[in-house]
């Protein structure tokens, strides 16, 4: 059964990626991120990592897309709508896109062509969420802390970069 | 687990959706599709961690994805607090139009 899943929230995964890059329509691109961020999820869950699967709908699909959202309404659809989708530089991205794939096809072929690949190793017992976060309080401590300092700074910074000057 | 799915195909995966964040940031001019771009690179590279870590029988892998998250959501946070206060003083989103620091 693995594979089956593996391949539908894969084949999700990408078009509704390719639908967010090609949408002219900005409020298209965000919900089909929103998609993206939903199979990405499942991808997660495929992997064993139910908490990260987790974190991913409530921070991506809840928290940023409903940031990303807000600053659509806020600056005006129908000005940003306007912008051309393609200009002079695009060759040259499809260009780089090209080469990038041919990369990816090289580690393809790699891949098919090794010896053997390695097994999975056996899930971590007692569950996920319990050993990540006993790893993320004893081991990732220090981190976990500088991570928290780092999302203040960065609320702090969006707070007084968006608020409207009143007293100048 | 004889019908697993190899490590190579989570990899490729990977790769797919970062090349696409890619190609996404250098086509379009519309500055919140490019940050957008830019959080689906980040889930592409989330993906590729996840897979080694599950593969490998390491953790870290997994807590380094959950850095990213958290960072992914600062980076979001200031760049759409950037655009707000991009729009309200230039009346446009267009990166082309942007070009004051431009040398």
């Amino acid at each position: 059964m693995e594979p089956f899943f593996f391949f539908l929230f894969a084949a999700g995964a990408v078009i509704s990626a390719l639908l967010v890059i090609s949408r002219r329509n900005i409020m298209h691109c965000a919900l089909f991120l929103v998609l993206t961020f939903f199979f990405v999820a499942a991808i997660f869950v495929l992997l064993n990592a139910e908490f990260l699967a987790a974190v991913q709908v409530l921070v991506y699909a809840g928290a940023i897309m409903v940031l990303f959202t807000f600053v659509i309404f806020l600056v005006h659809i129908p000005r940003t709508e306007k912008i051309r989708r393609t200009f002079g530089q695009k060759n040259l991205a499809l260009a780089l896109g090209v080469f990038l794939g041919l990369e990816v096809a090289y580690i393809v072929y790699g891949a098919i062509s090794a010896p053997a690949s390695p097994a999975a190793a056996p899930v971590v017992q007692g569950g996920n969420t319990e050993s990540f976060g006993v790893a993320l309080f004893t081991r990732f401590l220090f981190p976990f802390e500088i991570v928290s300092v780092l999302l203040l700074a960065a609320m702090i910074g969006a707070i007084v970069l968006a608020k409207k000057e009143i007293d100048r | 687990m004889s019908g697993a799915v190899p490590l190579s195909y989570y990899l490729i995966l990977g790769a797919l959706l970062f090349i696409i964040g890619a190609v996404g940031v250098l086509t379009r001019r519309n500055a919140l599709v490019i940050l957008m771009s830019i959080e689906l690179m980040l889930n592409a590279v989330n993906i590729t961690l996840v897979a080694f870590s599950r593969f490998q029988g390491n953790f870290t892998g997994q807590i380094f994805s959950l850095f990213i998250i958290a960072v992914a959501a600062a980076e979001a946070a200031v760049g759409l607090a950037i655009i707000i206060v991009l729009f309200n003083n230039r009346e446009t989103l267009n990166v082309d139009e942007i070009n004051l620091m431009k040398w």
